[in-house]
Order: C-alpha cells, then structure tokens, then sequence
C-alpha cells in the first residue's frame, strides 16, 4: 500500500515539474548567502549580549568567576528551597549543592528514572552543548553535564551552567558548530530561550506553561588554571 | 465528512458575519497590532534580514523543482537513523496510518502537538472514528477543543478568545476550576495540571513538522509552551505528519529559517522551545518514530507554476497579522484551516478553485503580505492568477459572465477595507510596491486575467507614486 503510495506520489511530481529541464539538477538553483554567517565582536561583548536577551525572555542570569560557581548553584537552589535536586550522572561533583534537607538524585543511563520519579523532583541542574548571543538561547545536545532529554523539561525549574567560552553570537555560528553532534552523532537538540511560555490568552506573554516554568542562567568565566 | 480546507460558505457572506460581532472584532485588533508591532521590532534589529528572506526563498525555490529527489533523500536518511516512513497520498490514507500505528501499540488516547497538516486531514475527527481520542495539547487548542470550535489563526488559534471566555470554558470542563481567576498565569497553571499526567503516561505522540532535513533526516518543531517537547521526548512513540513541501536540503540551511521564522510569527528572537531529532536516538526519547510524508493536494499546487510558490509557506502567520482583510475578518471567514492571504491562495490550489472560488477575492491586493513573508511568496501575484482562473472555470462550465459577479465582490472588498481614511493611505502606499510590472506609459493595463477586463473597462489610473496627501504633508513639512 505505502509504496503505491510512494510511487504515486513521485509520480504526481514528476509530472507537475514538467517544466523543469531534465538537466537540471538541485545545485543549478542558486542559492545566495549574503547573509551574516560570523561575527567577529570582541568576546566579552558577545557574552554581555548573551546575559541581556536571556535577562530579556525572563530568565534569573548570574555572571560570574569559575570559583565562585559551586557556592551560587548552592545559594540558587536553597533559595528556592529545593529538597530533591535531580542531576545527570556525569556533572562536576565540585557542582553539587549540599545544605540540610537536599537529596541529590542522579538519573543513571543505565537505569534511568521513569516519568513518575522525575516529577517527584522539583528541579534540575545541568551545563549546556553552547549558547546564542543575540538570541539567549541556550543549546542541549544531550552531551556532557545535560543528561537525556526529559530530566530538564519534567522539573518546574531548571539551573543551567553556561562557560562564557560556549557563547556563539549568531545564529549561523551556532549551527555550524552543531553540525557534528547532529551528522556524526545523529543526537537531539533542544533549543531553549528564556522558560516556557505562552501567548495564547490576549497575546500576553505567559511564563511558564508545560516546561519548567524557572529558568536561571549561571554564565562562568572559565578558571584560566582549570 | 467535511473538508477542513473547502469553504462551505462564500467568503463575502461569512465575512459579513464576522464583521457583525463586535468582540471578535476588538480582540482581533488588538491582538493583531500588538504582534505587528513586535514583528516589527525584531526585524529592524536585523541588518541582513533582506539577504536571510532571498536565501530563504531560493532555498524553498530549489527543494520544490527537485521535490522527488530530496524527499527520496529524506526517506533514506530519516531510515538510517532508525526511523519508519510512510507516504500518503490523502487524507484516509494518513489517517489510516496513524490509527494502525496507535493500534498496534493499544492506544486508545493519544497526545497530540498543535499541528496545521493534521488539522488539515481532520486527524483528530478520523482517530475519533476508530475509537482513539487525540488531546490538543497546546494551551489555545485545548481551549478550542474544549470549546468545540475550530481554529481562527494559524499561530493563535483562540485569538478569537478573551481571558474571561477562556476562564468559562474552562470552568465548565475542567476539575477542581470553582476558583480560577482570568488572570493568563492561572489560566496557563490550570492547563498544566490538566495535561501533566497524560504527558507523563501516554504511549503515543502526534506531531507536525516545521521542517525536514533531507540531508541528515532531522526534523524540527517550533514552539513556545513546553507541551511540544513533551509530547516529541516523553512518549515511548511518536508519530510525524508531515507535508511533502516542509523540506529543506541540509542542516546548514537552519541558520536562515531559524532566523527568519521566530521574528516573522510571534515577534520573538527566538521562540522558547525548538526541538530538533534524526530518526532515534537510544535511550532518549521516543524508541518507536514514524514519519507519514502527505500530498493531499501538495501535488496539485506544485503543478501551478504560478501558484506553487504557495509551497514555499512556513507558516509564521505574518501575512494574516498584516492583512487589513484578515484584520477585520478573521480567520473563520476563510471557511479552511488555511486562513489569511496565505489561505486565499493555498486553500485553492489544494482543492482546486472551483471549490473555493471566493477565497481569492478575499484581498486588496495591497500587497502588505508580499513585503512581510519571509520568504517572499508573491501572494498578490498568485490571488490574480487564481482570479483569473476562476473567471476561466466559470465560463468553462456554466457559460455565464462571471465578471459582474467577481467585480461587485472586489468592490465591496475595497469599499470596507478602504472606509477609514489611514487605512486607506496605508493600502495606497503599499500598492505602489505591487503594481510594478502592470504599468505601463502612466496606465495600469494588461493587468493578468480578470482584472484585465476590470482594467481595460474602467482605464484604471495607477495609485500614483505621491498620493495627493502625502505631497500635502511633505510640503507643509518643508
Ligand atoms: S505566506 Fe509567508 S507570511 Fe504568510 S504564513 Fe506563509 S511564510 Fe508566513
């Protein structure tokens, strides 16, 4: 059936393209990239940028030093007065908040959590693949320190490590750079700007509706030493 | 069964009732000016905007004159990555496909993602009669479903809809909803209690797709509340109806359209959510993809060497937000669920015009949709051409003089567009931009197809390039 289909179908094409010369293949059609595909700003402009949008889609952003970072993710959490944190298995233990009452649940690939236990945490904490400047847009590509897909949409709050060294300016860079993790690695990708949001009622923008509804942003200048 | 695309009443008739209630009318306005004006915004902060919307147009140009090779691409890509495809050719045929595969898994409810192509196949109406539910969703498609009603734009379907309707129906349908306020965050909360446990223990997933890469078999979905990934990344299965025109050739070819369609439909820089997935990916997500390629008309319009530009459409929405028609209208007049200027042209070339034969008179031909479209469809171009092929359709069939008809319905198109005096300028400015190749030694003439008789009989002047009140204001400014 399904290939009747198929060949019905390509049928159907061919004949509405009669007009196109048989010679002529898909490269014959030019394609003109006048558009930006780099931008040389100086870097700490570009990451500036990153902190401005991401701060103007509603995100929490702190920027800040690498040695800084680990008493911020704990100051973050226990401000919202976490008590189950979930984590992937592969982030920095110097990371891991630790205060009385927190639980730290790491979602093992190997026996990973259903979807019920993930909901029983109320937040998650992990790096990125990188991150758009002139967007705020942060990139998973399930990668290192992002864990699989659901761990960071099933928690109401998310807690996101950006390196400043991870920050793109535009778009085009950002998907020259995950080329690979898609072509080679076939793996997928979220793009993430700001929390979840809706402007379904009266074109308000809503934060917050399926996703996690927080979204806080910790941009680290990388430890030179480290 | 209905059609979702055929128009079951004249577009000048349904229009008449639309422009008759009066809260449509104030919710659409204010709906529509608010997102003009940031489309607006984040456009202008875009210096290449121009080269992004040509790259986007020729992209979209070279997928559609290699149709069959690049979706045989896909197929092959999207099955190395361990993914199903299926083709269909209709409607019944999509569905059928969907509901073997929601079977053979012993669905009998399925989640489902805001999706235009399964609106399109009346998806949800086809599972119903093969006793598996769908459930919208997205927040505006849970309250048209639950309100029983169907969609009136494209992006925001329950633009139609203020907070205190919204909060009714809700009220009415939902548990534990006595105190709900009409505040949207409560009304968003709301929702999200209601769909949170069907996304966690749902077996089947159904989706759209924005696009598809031929190359790497990628496919992307465009979103904003979180109920996309949800139902892309926690269902052990997904299903992807997906229309034939979606693709585009390689993975480098996101730095244009990820550029162009956030900015373009809901005036964002980016849009909170996109998810992007080649095929499976072990222990991530859905284990089980399947991807139903559908003609259902696509076909037909690629045939239309005029009208196939149609093709081209990502859906941001933009044209609708910018049309004084749809302005005033809104987007059940359409009678499909292709409204706006781009359903004026789509919805007949899917269903042929003599199924449609007043949607193409449903505009000014002010040309507003053609300079917004990111990728440039010339939708002007195509409404006169489908114009004249309705006139054609007519004489071929019934022998009767449709002019009379055609010309009282664009007449009266114009009389309400043109009734205040800003709108007026506004439409006389951007027809400069559309009449171009018509003009010739001061007059419009040789206008294609019907108009040609409407121009031929009344020796229309062209709209001329400084309208009396703009050389008025300029000299005053002086
Ligand atoms: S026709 Fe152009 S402007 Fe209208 S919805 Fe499609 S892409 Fe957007």
């Amino acid at each position: 059936m399904s290939s009747s289909a198929k060949e019905a179908i390509l049928y159907r094409i061919r004949t509405a393209l009669h007009d196109v010369p048989p010679t002529e293949q898909p490269d014959d059609v030019a394609i003109t990239r006048a558009y930006r595909q780099q931008d040389d700003r100086p870097h700490a402009q570009v990451v500036e940028q990153f902190v401005e949008m991401t701060v103007d889609y509603k995100a929490i952003v702190h920027h800040m030093s690498e040695a800084d970072l680990p008493a911020r993710i704990a100051q973050s959490c226990q401000d919202r007065n976490l008590r189950r944190l979930l984590v992937p298995a592969d982030l920095p233990t110097a990371w891991l908040p630790a205060y009385e009452g927190l639980e730290i649940v790491t979602d093992d690939p190997s026996h990973p959590f259903a979807n019920a236990d993930l909901d029983a945490t109320d937040g998650v904490l992990t790096g990125c693949a990188l991150a758009i400047a002139q967007t705020g847009t942060i990139v998973l590509n399930s990668g290192p320190n992002q864990g699989r897909r659901a761990i960071t949409l099933i928690p109401d709050y998310h807690l996101c490590v950006v390196y400043a060294d991870q920050v793109v300016s535009i778009v085009p860079e950002a998907i020259a750079a995950l080329r690979s993790s898609v072509v080679e690695q076939g793996k997928p990708l979220t793009f993430i700007s700001g929390p979840s949001a809706t402007s379904d009622i009266e074109l308000n923008r809503v934060e917050g509706v399926h996703g996690p509804r927080t979204l806080e942003v910790i941009v680290v200048e990388r430890d030179p030493q480290g | 069964m209905a059609s979702a695309l055929i128009p079951l009443i004249p577009f000048p008739e349904a229009a008449k009732t639309a422009l008759a209630d009066t809260q449509l009318r104030r919710n659409l306005g204010k709906a529509t000016q608010t997102i003009r004006a940031k489309r607006a915004a984040v456009v202008d902060e875009m210096d290449d905007w121009e080269e992004l919307r040509e790259a986007g147009r020729a992209l979209k140009d070279r997928v559609l004159r290699h149709l069959d090779q690049y979706l045989l691409q896909l197929e092959e890509s999207v099955q190395r990555a361990g993914g199903h495809v299926h083709w269909a050719r209709d409607a019944a045929e999509a569905t059928r496909i969907v509901a073997e595969i929601a079977k053979s898994h012993d669905a009998r409810e399925v989640v489902k993602v805001k999706s235009l192509a399964t609106d399109e196949i009346r998806l949800n109406d086809g599972l119903a009669a093969e006793g598996i539910q769908a459930i919208e969703t997205d927040l505006a498609e849970l309250i048209i479903q639950l309100a029983g009603e169907h969609s009136s734009h494209i992006l925001v379907p329950a633009i139609h809809k203020n907070r205190s309707e919204i909060r009714e129906i809700f009220r009415r349908k939902l548990a534990d909803t006595e105190d709900l306020t009409d505040i949207p965050a409560d009304l968003a909360a709301a929702a999200r209690r209601h769909l949170r446990q069907k996304f966690l223990t749902t077996k089947v997933a159904i989706s759209g797709a924005n696009f598809g890469v031929a190359e790497t078999g990628t496919i992307c979905v465009v979103e904003s509340e979180g109920n996309g990934r949800m139902c892309l990344t926690l269902p052990p299965v997904l299903v992807t109806v997906m229309g034939i025109e979606k693709l585009i050739p390689t993975w480098q070819d996101f730095e244009v359209y990820m550029q162009l369609l956030p900015r373009s439909s809901t005036g964002e820089r980016m849009n909170p959510y996109t998810t992007f997935w080649t095929g499976v990916a072990e222990g991530d997500g859905p284990q089980e993809f399947h991807l139903i390629l559908l003609d259902n008309g696509r076909t037909h319009t690629l045939a239309d060497q005029i009208g196939r530009q149609a093709l081209h459409c990502i859906r941001c929405s933009a044209c609708l937000n910018i049309c004084p028609v749809y302005e005033r209208t809104g987007g059940h007049a359409y009678g499909s669920v292709y409204p706006g200027p781009i359903g004026a042209i789509l919805t007949p070339l899917l269903v042929g015009v003599e199924h449609a034969p007043s949607l193409p008179y449903a505009s000014s031909l002010c040309g507003a949709c053609y300079e917004v479209c990111p990728v440039k469809i010339n939708i002007p171009e195509v409404l006169v051409h489908l114009r004249a092929e309705v006139v054609r359709h007519y004489q071929a069939t019934k022998g009767i003089n449709t002019y009379a008809y055609a010309e009282s319905v664009v007449m009266k198109m114009l009389a309400y567009t043109f009734a205040d005096r800003t709108r007026y300028e506004t439409a006389q400015k951007l027809a400069r931009f559309g009449q171009g190749p018509f003009v010739s030694e001061g007059k419009i003439g040789n206008l294609p197809g019907l108009l040609s008789g409407w121009s031929t009989m009344r020796d229309l002047r062209p709209v001329p390039q400084q309208s009396f009140r703009d050389w008025w204001r300029s000299r005053n400014e002086q």
